[in-house]
């Protein structure tokens, strides 16, 4: 299925924080949200969240300097690990659950997924797209494990465990029937329509259950 | 900054016991000024053998607080923006009412006649100090150990009179092994024959209990780490061993030195009963389970523990979070890396205070927001965990 392009979004993206996902999420989520934002970092998203749009903001983080950063910015933030770090929220706690290019990095995404759906009313989620065209070549002219841009490790010390593309994520979507209300195919700084798996660096998808 | 502790008196007090205690009077500080809504109070919580001297230079002794590097201008807790109070726990002997107290209706200290007390009968004697101050809300209640159970119990009980609470270094319910060190501290006070059954007013103290008592416990406080890097095995004023039974080692010079300058500043009366509460708190109190006692609480948590804290260990201040965030509730948590152990709550400042500064500034703008549309509806105050003890 060829993705729908966002046919009123002007092909700039802008940044937020310096980063373009950033940009997208913050269009995307409503004032006075409830947001759980899972690797959240030094809690900046939140933060500017928080201060824009006066959403109810709360981040898990598994390193504990950045959670110290977070907390002193005066963001909810709990010291914790992602792929457990769900269970212990009611149902629908949360209006969104954010995962901001950490999909990849996590032990089991397809539960983590689920799980942030359980939790919260919709589910963003952002990373970095396999299947774009310079990880590909990287592969086919080095032989080597690709490094890009968006994949900037070498394999022997990158957190990236489960590597997917913009078809792998529509495939899965369809697979566990989530519905994609809306989707952001971005490559530095323009907005992608046409050919995103071959275009997109980084895709943005609003997932519901 | 020069300050002075202060008195406030009350008729009677009842306790989870069943007893009252009337009178009943307690000792406590203020620092910083409240503000013209009354929104801006902080009410801290000292540890086991603290005192409602937390902040600035006491008048009488001319000694800094137990939390100066934390209270203040520009700390953690900003004097210039936060109205900080501090009272001394019920039972203690710091000037609010304990066994040390003379019983009005005897004309002796109650000694071992004074009723057992909760956390929670303590919490009840500082609502009533708050209240007796004109504040109806606290921004925040905060503590360290015993003082953090103290936090605890306050957002419990009186979840409508706490906007946040910052518990450090504590948990919600004793363990096996925290009662069983308070146990060999209270054996060493009653086995003390200068105790005399808690009659020694006016004679000799159980000095020699009370210091072995307090051995036990600074043992506690610290860590592996952090008395290897302090003493190790190095020797006392000496080259070689005594072969005696005199100090030979510096951590135990320090143990002496510790246990025998304790003995000047605190009743052991006062140690029986204070580690009794720490022992009997329990803050599910007979509920299901802890989240069933955060139902109707909105306050907002932060929450922190140390890396090296053995006697207040990491995964009770996570067993709280965990419970806080089963109720959706505002919970911050963090373990601090130190080495301190359980003392780091009175040593690393400045990780404390970042992360305090950062809670408390957030906390206030809450407050000055109107409520969103998407938080829930607040529900009816709780009535099952009522701090007056009712008719």
């Amino acid at each position: 299925m060829v993705p729908t392009p966002e046919l009123q979004d002007p092909p700039h993206a802008p940044k937020l924080l310096d980063r373009r996902d950033f940009a997208v999420i913050g269009e995307i989520v409503e004032p006075g949200a409830r947001v759980l934002d899972l690797g959240c970092g030094d809690g900046l998203l939140l933060q500017w969240l928080a201060e824009k749009k006066h959403v109810d903001g709360r981040g898990i983080e598994i390193s504990g300097t950045r959670v110290q950063r977070a907390i002193a910015r005066g963001v909810s933030v709990y010291q914790g690990d992602i792929d457990q770090g769900l269970q212990d929220y009611p149902g629908q706690a949360f209006d969104y659950v954010i995962l901001s290019q950490t999909l990849q990095e996590t032990r089991q995404p397809l539960r983590v997924l689920q799980e942030m759906l359980r939790v919260g009313r919709r589910a963003i989620v952002s990373f970095p797209n396999f299947g774009h065209w310079s990880v590909r070549l990287a592969l086919l002219a080095t032989g080597k494990a690709p490094k890009t841009r968006h994949f900037p490790y070498d394999w022997y010390d990158s957190p990236n465990i489960h590597f997917l593309t913009v078809h792998d994520f529509e495939r899965l979507a369809r697979r566990e029937t989530l519905e994609i209300e809306r989707r952001f195919f971005l490559s530095g700084e323009r907005k992608v329509d046409l050919l995103p798996n071959l275009r997109a660096e980084v895709a943005v998808y609003l997932v519901k259950a | 900054m020069i300050v002075e502790t202060r008195l406030a008196r009350f008729e009677s007090l009842p306790l989870d016991s069943g007893a009252t205690l009337a009178p009943v009077q307690v000792a406590y500080e203020t620092y910083g000024a409240l503000n013209h809504d009354r929104s801006n109070a902080i009410l801290v919580l000292h540890a086991f053998s603290g005192d409602a001297h937390a902040a600035g230079i006491s008048r009488e002794g001319g000694k800094p607080g137990w939390w100066e590097n934390m209270i203040g201008p520009g700390k953690a807790f900003d004097t210039d923006r936060y109205f900080v109070i501090c009272s001394n726990v019920l039972g203690g002997c710091r000037g609010t009412t304990g066994p040390s107290s003379v019983n009005p209706a005897t004309g002796v200290p109650y000694a071992m006649t004074f009723p057992v007390i909760t956390i929670r009968d303590m919490v009840r004697l500082q609502k009533m100090l708050i209240d007796h101050l004109g504040i109806e809300r606290l921004l925040a209640v905060t503590g360290g150990s015993m003082g953090g159970m103290q936090a605890l119990e306050w957002a419990a009980s009186c979840p409508e009179a706490v906007v946040s609470s910052i518990p450090i270094a504590a948990t919600a319910r004793h363990s096996a092994q925290q009662i069983a060190f308070n146990e060999v501290g209270r054996q060493a006070i009653i086995a003390d024959p200068d105790w005399n059954g808690g009659q020694y007013y006016d004679g000799k103290p159980p000095a020699r209990g009370l210091a072995i008592a307090r051995m036990v416990g600074h043992i506690t406080y610290m860590s592996d780490d952090s008395m290897r890097e302090k003493f190790g095995r190095r020797l006392r004023d000496k080259d070689n061993l005594s072969y005696a039974f005199d100090v030979d080692f510096e951590v135990e010079s320090y143990l002496r030195y510790r246990g025998s300058e304790f003995v000047n500043r605190f009743d052991a009366n006062s140690y029986l009963y204070i580690t009794k509460a720490m022992d009997y708190f329990d803050l599910t109190n007979g509920q299901k389970s802890l989240a069933a006692v955060f139902e109707n609480v909105r306050t907002r948590f932060l929450v922190i523990s140390f890396s090296s804290d053995w006697l207040y260990p990491s995964y009770q201040s996570i067993e709280i979070v965990r419970a806080l965030r089963g109720r959706n509730l505002d919970v911050a948590y963090c373990e601090l890396p130190s080495n301190y152990g359980h003392d780091a709550f009175l040593v690393d400042v400045a990780e404390q205070t970042d992360l305090i500064r950062g809670f408390l500034d957030s906390t206030s703008k809450h407050l000055r927001r109107p409520p969103s549309a998407a938080e829930a509806p607040r529900r009816a105050p709780s009535s099952h965990r009522p701090v007056h003890r009712g008719a």
